[in-house]
């Protein structure tokens, strides 16, 4: 394949943030919002041309004997520190890559000419398309990369982009301590990505990927059976490197950034924080997954991660006011659903059973389906809040009448998060309970039952949203449709949420490039269509109309429901931990040290030095008589003292 | 006599023929004529600096082994050069005013005579035309310091200097008469290696030493034998200022490798790399604990250059070829730092006549520029990454501890405390530039054109030398291919 549709793809983004960036102040709104959508719309188009000619081109090189290939695209030397430590920049073409290509830049599409209208008469209009292409370059960078180093800098850089959007509202202090919170606990998990980085390539050698994936024997082999307290250095090589994915993914118990993210601009939380960025975590489990598999522990690490996180979040999100923190935690929710089907993934036999990597094909899917209609959602949200100005559902109700086409579009989102036939959750999510319950029928029930409050809780928030009773400030202020920047992105979502499950994904995207043929199993389907129309319906039952059954309910088990809807309270330890235990006791010792020990020190030298300084000023007396005397008493003194000491 | 060997000293042909015609052209010429001597002398003086740059070193050793032209001494020369041309550009403005300009072929006459000392010392492999060079480095600059002729401080600079480099001779060449008696009657570096370092250590040798240490200590204005430095350095004009305070050092310094480490390289080698650990450390030190209570700009850039001529003499300890290579490197970084300082400092004091460090506060308010070129001129003096005063510290600390010795490291350990302590009184000038909340004493003004020129090349040099890394391979790759040196060099090196 040519390299200049590839170097392009990157190039453009890059490009375009430098020119709104730099030249951003100096241009109209109107010219930057052109620009900027302008630029993505020919991403995303070569973008499209590059991912399709992969799938459909037939080529040798992307190919062979119907088994997919993983093909770099280029793959040049970037430093080189020493012999072995080389660190190359290249772009990879998988079946993987090249569907994230094609998510990345649809919502990223989408999300630039939805920003227009919503966006409209924001302070740093500019500023903020600058920012969107600084991510969505950085954001291709990390999936088109050939090796785990080129990741890790990309992995950053959409750390950095993801903080600058957040904290985009930079007068907000909410805005600026959740784009510092998200930062920094992020950070924290890629400390742990670069430490196992560096265990694993102190190991195998290499950096790159398709070295690795394409050999797991051999990365296990070449660890020599080292163990560090009791697991194996791979163990912990890889469980690090998950630790990485645990942040960026916001699983349990690095969650706690996300639901706060909500604070920048909406759609950026449908770009970054639901369809794309926070994905990245699966992504680089499904990009080391031959060397997942190899080791059992790490598998078994992300499953029980991943259950309790979906756990935990669909229950939270049962008792959120605001609408975007909802969505938050069932992105969180759903993540945790990829990471389970991954988990669950094995490409050897286990008690005789073969599962062929279902659970990763699944994951894979369940991650396109999810980013559409996630973005859909978030979008959605963006357009209430647009009418109503308010986050919270109790500003909003009864709105079906005033946004129909948000209404529409919105229910069309939740059908298909809910997992109902025929819209798209419904096939991703079926593959994935499909997989569970082949590994452990345990897995298989506990997932179905977070499916389940999948669906209570989003129509929980779509009833009280569009149903239960009017809003009376609508009479001052009547809520209407958004533009029709706004509105075309949600229809198009709709449409595409509503048709993404026909695809026959396992077609394209499996774990080792052989296509696999989906068949619905009818079993497991019935069973998660019948629990989810019961869920529609408790929800229907208790949020359609205005009736004291919720507030019932609520006062059933009140402390529960506090405890949900303070996230269980994880901020609050989070904030014991850091300034009780660390800020507190840890810092403050070393700051005495730091003031008591080191400054003085460090002040006793400058003292000395100033006393020396002003003791020996006469030496400079400016009589010349006594200049020549110093200096051959210095070469005498120099001499004599040369001459006792050495011989 | 074959006079066919004079072909081999080009760089010393060039700056003759460059002086000739400029002292012809200054005598002959009418006042209309002298007009365009200043352009004249500069042009054909970065002529011939590219000259030097471009023409390949013979490599001959000439008249019997005394003159050497080989690519190392090609390559200070050169660098000499480069700070001779900055000196040049900032003294055009200076050589104009009403005192100078009647005599201003004078001064570059002068100025290339003295330069043309420099090179003798450089290139001499023979104590007879070292001292030829360094005494036609020394007395023309005596009548340089006291230019300014009307200003009772240049007389007295003058005289200070004078009595002084007349003074460090005299012990200089006693200390060569001790040699001399040791060496078999030759003056020859080489005769003088393979004759003292026969027998065993003598106490007159000793002595020797620190003479020798002491003589080229006074140009190098090492403690103690530094005390006409702050002196002569606040009493000349600003222009010969920079220019004793770079050229003459870096001059100096290179020749003081070169005799230490080919003539008393091994059986002595133990006694002077002792002699110049306690001179270093002293002159490092006192250097700088003087220049944190200067006021003056210029005292406090004697002070400042003190110091660093101590750790441009850290390569000499080293003594092999990464010394001395890191050494060329630190005195071309040196002589664009120090010139880039003093460059801001001539055209305050040419348009305003301010030279008190309070007269700097607040000084980027209306001289924003200037402001910012003296702070790269001050980061890159302290060693401050990433400009390329701190990869010359770098390079010549490595070059240090590469021989593994555990005194030496103690005395990079020192050499950074005291880098420290430097950064203290580089940041005072800074400060006062941008955070002393004071009023600007100094007005906005228009600086001269070559002023201009020479700001542009010191900032360019400071902040593109230590990232280009050709400059440092120039000055390797220069040293390696100087066989003699390198012959030197491994005779010490495996003692």
């Amino acid at each position: 394949m040519d390299i200049t549709l590839p170097i392009l793809i990157l190039a453009i983004p890059i490009t375009m943030f430098l020119i709104l960036g730099i030249g951003g102040v100096k241009m109209s709104k109107k010219m930057a919002g052109v620009l900027g959508i302008l630029g993505l719309g020919t991403t995303a188009v070569l973008a499209y041309i590059v991912a399709l000619t992969y799938y459909f081109s037939g080529d040798p090189l992307f190919i062979v004997d119907g088994v997919r290939q993983q093909y770099q695209v280029f793959d040049v030397t970037w430093l080189a520190f020493t012999q072995s430590l080389v660190v190359n920049i290249g772009f990879l073409l998988d079946p993987i890559s090249a569907l994230m290509l094609i998510v990345i830049t649809t919502i990223s599409f989408m999300v630039h000419l939805y920003s227009w209208g919503y966006m409209e008469g924001e302070q740093g209009f500019q500023r903020y398309y600058a920012f969107l292409s600084l991510f969505t370059f950085s954001m291709l960078g990390l999936v088109v990369a050939t090796n785990i180093f080129q990741m890790y800098i990309f992995w950053e850089l959409v750390g950095v982009s993801s903080y600058l959007l957040i904290g985009f509202y930079y007068k907000l202090p909410s805005a600026v301590s959740a784009s510092k919170k998200a930062f920094i606990v992020t950070r924290f998990a890629d400390l742990g990505f670069l430490i196992g980085i560096l265990i694993l390539s102190y190991y195998t050698d290499t950096f790159n990927f398709v070295d690795m994936t394409s050999n797991p024997d051999g990365v296990l082999l070449s660890t020599g059976g080292a163990t560090f307290m009791g697991a194996s250095v791979l163990t912990w090589a890889m469980v690090l490197i998950f630790t990485g994915g645990m942040g960026k993914s916001a699983m349990m118990p690095l969650h706690i950034w996300l639901p706060d993210a909500m604070e920048g601009p909406t759609p950026v939380s449908a770009l970054i924080h639901a369809a794309t960025m926070v994905v990245a975590g699966v992504y680089l489990v499904a990009r080391m997954f031959p060397v997942y598999c190899t080791v059992d522990a790490a598998m078994t690490f992300i499953c029980v991660v991943g259950a309790i996180t979906a756990f935990y979040a669909a229950v939270v999100a049962c008792a959120q006011i605001d609408i975007k923190r909802i969505l938050a935690f069932s992105t969180i929710s759903q993540i945790a659903f990829m990471m389970v089907s991954l988990g669950v993934a094995y490409d050897k036999p286990i008690e005789g059973v073969h599962y062929s990597g279902l659970g990763y094909m699944a994951g894979m899917f369940h991650l396109f389906t999810h980013a559409m209609f996630k973005a859909l959602l978030f979008l959605g949200a963006g357009a209430l809040i647009h009418a109503v100005h308010s986050n919270n559902y109790t500003a909003m109700g009864g709105l079906r009448k005033y946004m129909p086409i948000t209404h529409i579009t919105f229910l069309f989102g939740c059908l298909a998060i809910a997992g109902i036939w025929p819209f798209s959750g419904f096939f991703s999510k079926d593959e994935m309970l499909a997989a569970m319950f082949a590994r452990h029928w345990f897995w298989g029930a506990w997932m179905t039952m977070v499916a389940g409050l999948t669906a209570f809780y989003m129509f929980r928030m779509y009833f009280l949203v569009f149903w239960w009773k009017e809003n009376p400030h609508y009479k001052e202020h009547k809520p209407h449709d958004a533009p029709w920047q706004m509105s075309l992105p949600l229809i198009i979502l709709a449409i595409v949420s509503l048709c993404a499950g026909w695809i026959p994904f396992g077609e394209f995207v499996t774990w080792n490039g052989e296509p696999y043929h989906i068949h619905i199993e009818l079993s497991v389907a019935v069973t998660s269509i019948c629990i989810a129309v019961c869920a529609i319906a408790l929800a229907g039952v208790m949020y359609a109309k205005e009736n004291p059954l919720p507030a019932k309910v609520k006062s059933f088990w009140p402390t529960l429901w506090e405890a949900a809807h303070r996230r269980f309270y994880w901020d609050e330890i989070y904030m014991f931990i850091t300034h009780k235990i660390i800020f507190g006791i840890i810092c403050k010792s070393i700051a005495w040290f730091d003031r008591h020990v080191i400054d003085a020190t460090m002040d006793g030298f400058a003292k000395i030095t100033q006393k020396t300084s002003y003791a020996i000023r006469g030496m400079q007396s400016g009589e010349i008589q006594a200049y020549v005397a110093w200096y051959i008493a210095g070469a005498v003194v120099l001499a004599a003292i040369t001459w006792l000491c050495l011989i | 006599m074959d006079y066919s060997q004079f072909g081999s000293m080009i760089p010393e042909l060039i700056v003759l023929g460059i002086f000739m015609v400029v002292f012809l052209f200054d005598t002959f010429s009418g006042e209309k004529g002298k007009k365009i001597l200043t352009p004249m002398a500069t042009i054909l003086f970065l002529l011939g600096t590219i000259a030097i740059w471009i023409v390949p070193a013979s490599g001959e050793e000439i008249f019997g082994g005394m003159y050497v032209n080989n690519t190392a001494t090609n390559a200070i020369k050169a660098i000499l050069n480069v700070g001779v041309f900055i000196v040049l550009l900032q003294s055009a403005k200076w050589v104009q005013s009403d005192e100078v300009a009647i005599r201003k072929g004078e001064f570059y006459e002068l100025l290339l005579v003295t330069l043309f000392g420099m090179y003798l010392m450089v290139s001499a492999r023979h104590f007879l035309l070292f001292i030829i060079g360094l005494e036609s480095a020394s007395l023309p600059l005596a009548a340089m310091v006291a230019f300014n002729k009307r200003h009772y401080e240049s007389h007295e600079a003058a005289i200070k200097y004078i009595m002084t480099a007349v003074f460090s001779s005299a012990i200089l060449l006693t200390g060569l008469s001790f040699v001399y008696a040791f060496s078999g009657g030759s003056l020859y570096f080489s005769d003088i290696a393979v004759n003292i370092n026969r027998g065993e250590m003598s106490g007159l040798l000793l002595a020797a030493l620190a003479f020798v240490i002491a003589g080229i200590g006074f140009k190098l204005s090492l403690v103690p034998f530094h005390l006409w430095t702050a002196d002569v350095y606040e009493g000349a004009p600003t222009a010969v200022t920079s220019y004793l305070s770079v050229v003459s050092k870096g001059a100096a310094a290179f020749a003081f490798f070169i005799i230490f480490v080919q003539c008393f390289g091994s059986v002595y080698s133990d006694a002077w790399e002792w002699m110049m650990y306690a001179v270093i450390i002293l002159t490092i030190t006192v250097g700088n604990l003087f220049a944190i209570r200067q006021k003056n700009m210029k005292r406090f850039m004697a002070f400042s250059s003190i110091s660093q001529a101590g750790y441009i003499m850290l390569g000499a300890i080293a003594a092999d070829g990464l010394g001395l290579a890191s050494m060329m490197f630190y005195i071309f970084v040196y002589v664009v730092s120090n010139l880039g300082a003093f460059a801001v400092i001539s055209t305050i004091e040419d348009n305003t006549g301010k030279l008190s460090m309070d007269d700097y506060n607040g000084l980027h308010k209306t001289n924003p520029k200037l402001s910012f070129l003296m702070t790269l001129a001050m980061f890159s003096l302290a060693g401050i990454p990433p400009f390329a005063g701190f990869f010359s510290k770098i390079l010549i600390f490595t070059s240090v501890t590469g021989t593994g010795s555990w005194a030496l490291y103690m005395l990079v350990l020192i050499a950074l405390i005291n880098t420290i302590i430097s950064l203290y009184y580089y940041l005072l000038v800074v400060k006062a530039m941008w955070i002393s909340p004071d009023e600007p004493k100094i007005g906005n003004f228009e600086s001269g054109r070559c002023q201009r020129v020479s700001l542009v090349l010191c900032g360019a040099g400071i902040i593109f030398f230590g990232l280009v890394p050709y400059i440092y391979q120039y000055c390797y790759d220069a040293v390696m291919n100087s066989s003699d040196i390198i012959a030197s060099i491994m005779v010490f090196v495996f003692r």
